[in-house]
């Protein structure tokens, strides 16, 4: 065999380890736009405070706003995941990969465990009036949730959930900024994220 | 310096057998469809060099029944892993030798 054959041969096989143990069918563009609602929501959220409210504790004592609030967040919840399960359908039929190999099952699993304990733990959180600290614990725990899916897909993944989990951490600190700390957690690292991937993978 | 070819293995100068056994290297456990896709192969091929590794006890072969379809999983063995490993070195090798 020829050296250059080898060196093509141990590509191939390194390729082959990770097409098969990777799922890449993510979409970079879906990151962007994810961002973008977050954004536009963390915007919406600071209006609804500055026109009803001076600061994040009287929100929380006001029913109705606090009402706006969660329905705003779960419809972004909800846009977001429709958005990135769509892109993610499209960008796996472009590349002749399924959505729901083995790979994708495995990368869910992993994601969910942190995600439903952070659920969980937001609600509890809730319900004993705890509200100042929901939007760290939901930053942390989503910050872990994508390190532990990494390892089945992009490694920006892991970098992603490393900075989630650092602004979570912030929010600890200083709860007062959390609406701030959401915008920066699951818009603009979204935005970035998704710009890289794109850039790196799919341009 | 003579090359040493002690750790290259036969059983992986076919490509296929080489290419099932970078999947079972890299994941815990892979099913016979998952392989075909991902390979790219007729099920015939896949299935007799499947056969040839089970037979050299490089993977086991797990049957069952998921929505009363049959669901055959693969998974490398120690042995599998050991010899497929083996066979990198003797390619690292193999260019390391000729790089002289």
């Amino acid at each position: 065999m020829e050296q250059k054959d080898l060196f093509r041969e141990l590509g191939q096989i390194r390729a082959l380890m990770e097409k098969s143990s990777k799922f890449v069918s993510i979409s970079g563009l879906s990151g962007v736009l994810i961002g973008c609602y977050a954004l536009i929501g963390t915007g919406v959220g600071s209006y609804i405070i500055s026109s009803t409210t001076t600061s994040m504790d009287q929100v929380v004592g006001n029913m109705s706003v606090l009402f706006l609030f969660i329905v705003l967040a779960i419809s972004i919840l909800v846009l977001s995941l429709l958005t990135g399960w769509l892109m993610a359908r499209k960008k796996a039929k472009k590349n002749n990969q399924p959505i729901w190999n083995i790979t994708s099952k495995s990368l869910l699993f992993a994601v969910s465990i942190p995600l439903v304990t952070g659920g969980v733990l937001a609600l509890m959180l809730t319900a004993q009036g705890h509200y100042h600290m929901i939007a760290a614990m939901l930053l942390i725990f989503y910050g872990l949730a994508l390190t532990a899916g990494s390892i089945y897909t992009f490694t920006e993944v892991k970098w992603l959930g490393i900075f989630e989990i650092c602004l979570g951490l912030v929010a600890v600190y200083s709860p007062n900024q959390g609406l701030l700390l959401w915008g920066l957690g699951f818009g603009v690292l979204h935005v970035v994220y998704g710009f890289i991937v794109y850039k790196k993978y799919e341009s | 310096m003579k090359l040493d070819l002690s750790l290259y293995d036969k059983i992986f100068e076919n490509r296929v057998r080489l290419q099932i056994m970078s999947v079972l290297a890299a994941n815990k456990e892979y099913d016979f469809n998952s392989l075909k896709e991902l390979l790219d192969v007729t099920d015939g091929n896949l299935a007799s060099n499947l056969k040839t590794l089970e037979k050299e006890e490089y993977i086991i072969v797990e049957k069952s029944f998921v929505d009363r379809k049959p669901n055959t999983k693969y998974k490398r063995t120690s042995k599998g892993l050991k010899a497929f490993e083996n066979h990198l070195i003797a390619l690292e090798n193999l260019i390391k030798h000729q790089y002289k």
